[in-house]
């Protein structure tokens, strides 16, 4: 009886499209993104290379290198938080979307967009932290530009970097190369950065203790890479969250990825945080944390590799490709039963209750 | 996380399943009134795990989804204005009124926060004495307390700055309405945890009378939630209509006395627009008139705004129980989460959401 009724007389009101304004949630990382993505940017400077859809892009010289291009804006406020800043961010994020392409990070530049009346000190200080990060990855930053705004024209400081790095020989690792039988390791706990980044705009209004993720991953891909030069994929889950990132694979792939829930690491505070406000950990933004898609046949040797690094000695196995449905990304809950795992769908809000 | 993941246990579960799977002995159809009973039923699949005589119909109690169109415009409306901070529960931002929603007036320049608590909102109006701050008070009878208390502590703290645009619904007038409904097909309620805990469950024996069906009062985890529907099966198999508490270690009969007075202190029962049903009558509760000065409607003079909604998605039939997600030619097509034609889609304890979520 119902099935007769249900076409009948339905009309729905007209979505709201957003396609007028540009809204917060189209910087989300998640769908809004892609949908932009796909909407204004392809159709006019879509080429090969571009709509690959992987972190860096890869392009092949003439000389037979292949060379590998990233370009990362940071506009993260506040721009200190517990375990990184700003500038940590910017050569972080550049190294490790080189790094995903399996791609040695060297160079990287860096664009400055001050706000009038910001504090020399603190400018000193995220360049300070940049130097850092640069030392601990290995890389040189080759070429820089400054401008500076009016007073509330930017939140403070922004940063956008490029990196550039070279692709070893024999190596191939795309977000469309995941197959059916591979399996899918994780390098360490999730969530850590979104957390950490929500608890300094003093949104929880009490203290987890959770410091931020961000790292350079270019020396354990490296070490990974030692071990096995046979990685089909691998990718940072950052904006967007885990699940953000697999569904992107799933649909990059053509696969289906099946993940289980009793095997995602996410430390108790973290959970915590998440229960409370109606988060999920799978969404929340990572900043050092990687997901590496392999044969099976060398899942085990290179979990130990991993597990050998200061940023993968948590790693572990989460799930396994398999063949449909196709563009799917499906979760093993803890009590066996099995649901959908979409994509950060616009901006990440807290549910009510 | 402790007391928290023991009513995630799977052996626990797997227990409670084999009693109700032993209990039942034919088909019944049992409503969750709860978004948040049915956001967890989703999230951990506990549907797939029942007899397949048990069918879970899910009701109308996501406050996101069942605010009226005409609330959502009057609160588009303020938001606009200049000199006003707009504070809202993060859900409502992405409510689709008749043209915009909170997202776009925001794009547009409005001053549009997110909050956890109301009391918050208190704080932002104490920051900025040269601006108007209102607060989106919508919600069941869970969020009521903190929202009345918002009011007194405004007016205690002589705060002219702030207001409230107030969409409060009731759960016990809802339930009574599903039920005297012509085409009711739900044979036993789980009734909200959480709402009973502060408001009790004295209403409830009258109504499982009245309409000859059980009640549970339940909680949100999956154990609680399956020894809610147990508690509830075996009611129904051996003919009884009594209101029981399966959430015991939260609810208490009478409820949280404090809290009904401070609700009681600052609202007054009136009839709500709820949207896809139409008026509920005594669904809803109001300010009172000596709260005037705290009333956004009357404040910002939006009172009078009327929005009907032009054709309805089956959204309205969707929170009666009288059709699943899957039925409507929309679901997942032209209707998802981030363009949703109609509530049940926009939050995600909404009944499309969670389908949408974890069935697509």
């Amino acid at each position: 009886m119902l099935e007769e009724s249900v076409n009948e007389n339905i009309s729905c009101p007209l979505p709201i499209q957003h396609h007028d304004k540009i809204v917060l949630g189209h910087g989300s990382g998640g769908k809004l993104t892609h949908d932009l993505i796909q909407r204004v940017f392809f159709p006019k400077l879509g080429n090969r290379i571009l709509e690959s859809g992987d972190d860096s892009g890869i392009i092949d010289l003439d000389s037979g290198v292949k060379l590998a291009i990233s370009v990362d804006s940071h506009v993260v406020s506040p721009l200190f938080f517990k375990g990184g800043d700003i500038g940590r961010l910017a050569v972080c994020g550049t190294v490790n979307d080189i790094s995903m392409s399996g791609a040695t990070p060297l160079y990287f530049t860096a664009g400055f967009i001050l706000e009038e009346g910001l504090d020399h000190q603190i400018l000193t200080n995220v360049i300070e932290s940049m130097e850092k990060a640069a030392k601990e990855a290995g890389v040189l930053m080759v070429a820089g530009d400054t401008k500076v705004v009016q007073k509330g024209k930017a939140d403070g400081l922004y940063i956008t970097t490029t990196g550039i790095g070279i692709v070893p020989d024999n190596v191939n690792i795309r977000g469309a190369n995941a197959r059916p039988g591979d399996v899918i390791i994780l390098s360490g706990t999730i969530g850590d950065h979104g957390i950490a980044v929500l608890e300094a705009r003093n949104e929880l209004g009490f203290t987890s203790g959770i410091a931020s993720d961000v790292a350079p991953l270019n020396k354990l891909v490296s070490e990974m890479l030692a071990e096995c030069n046979e990685l089909h994929v691998l990718r940072d889950p950052t904006r967007g969250g885990l699940a953000t990132t697999l569904n992107e694979i799933a649909r990059q792939s053509n696969v289906c990825i099946l993940i289980e829930e009793n095997r995602i690491p996410v430390k108790p505070p973290v959970m915590a945080v998440c229960e409370m406000l109606g988060y999920e950990p799978i969404y929340m933004a990572n900043e050092g944390k990687l997901i590496a898609i392999v044969p099976e046949k060398y899942a085990a040797k290179l979990l130990e590799t991993m597990q050998n690094n200061r940023f993968g000695s948590e790693s572990v196995i989460i799930g396994t490709i398999i063949e449909k449905p196709q563009g799917k990304v499906l979760l093993k809950t803890q009590l066996g039963t099995t649901r959908v795992i979409d994509m950060l769908s616009g901006e990440m809000l807290p549910r009510i209750c | 996380m402790k007391h928290l993941q023991e009513y995630r246990d799977n052996r626990l579960v797997q227990i409670v399943i084999k009693k109700i799977s032993d209990s039942v002995t034919r088909k019944w159809s049992i409503m969750e009134i709860c978004g948040g009973q049915t956001h967890s039923i989703m999230k951990y699949g506990l549907d797939q795990l029942l007899p397949t005589e048990i069918e879970l119909i899910h009701g109308p109690g996501c406050p996101v989804c069942v605010t009226s169109l005409e609330m959502i415009d009057k609160a588009l409306e303020i938001a606009s204005l200049p000199d006003v901070i707009f504070t809202s529960y993060g859900d409502m931002l992405r409510v689709p009124g008749s043209t915009k929603d909170l997202f776009s007036i925001r794009a547009n320049g409005g001053d549009i926060r997110v909050v956890y608590s109301p009391l918050d909102a208190i704080k932002i109006a104490q920051h900025n004495q040269d601006k108007q701050v209102v607060f989106f008070a919508i919600g069941f009878e869970t969020t009521a307390p903190a929202n009345a208390m918002s009011i007194l502590q405004a007016k205690s703290l002589g705060l002219h700055n702030f207001s409230a645009l107030v969409s409060h619904v009731r759960v016990p007038p809802a339930v009574e309405f599903l039920l005297s409904s012509p085409y009711n097909r739900i044979q036993g309620f789980l009734a909200a945890g959480h709402v009973c805990a502060v408001m009790g469950y004295w209403e409830y024996p009258a109504i499982a009378d009245k309409y000859h069906v059980p009640i549970t009062i339940t909680g949100f985890e999956p154990v609680d939630i399956l020894n809610g529907i147990l508690m509830t099966i075996q009611h129904l198999e051996t003919e009884n209509n009594e209101v029981s508490n399966a959430y015991s270690r939260v609810v208490t009969k009478e409820g949280n006395k404090p809290a009904q007075d401070m609700i009681k202190k600052v609202f007054l029962t009136i009839d709500r627009k709820w949207r896809g049903i139409g008026v509920i009558p005594s669904s809803g509760w109001g300010l009172r008139p000596e709260f005037d000065s705290y009333n956004a409607e009357m404040k910002f003079s939006v009172g009078s705004i009327q929005s009907n909604e032009s054709s309805l998605c089956i959204a309205g039939r969707i929170l009666q129980g009288l059709e699943k997600p899957f039925n409507c030619h929309a679901f997942g097509s032209q209707c998802t989460p981030e363009n949703p034609l109609g509530a049940t889609m926009v939050s995600s304890e909404g009944a499309c959401a969670a389908y949408y979520r974890y069935r697509n």
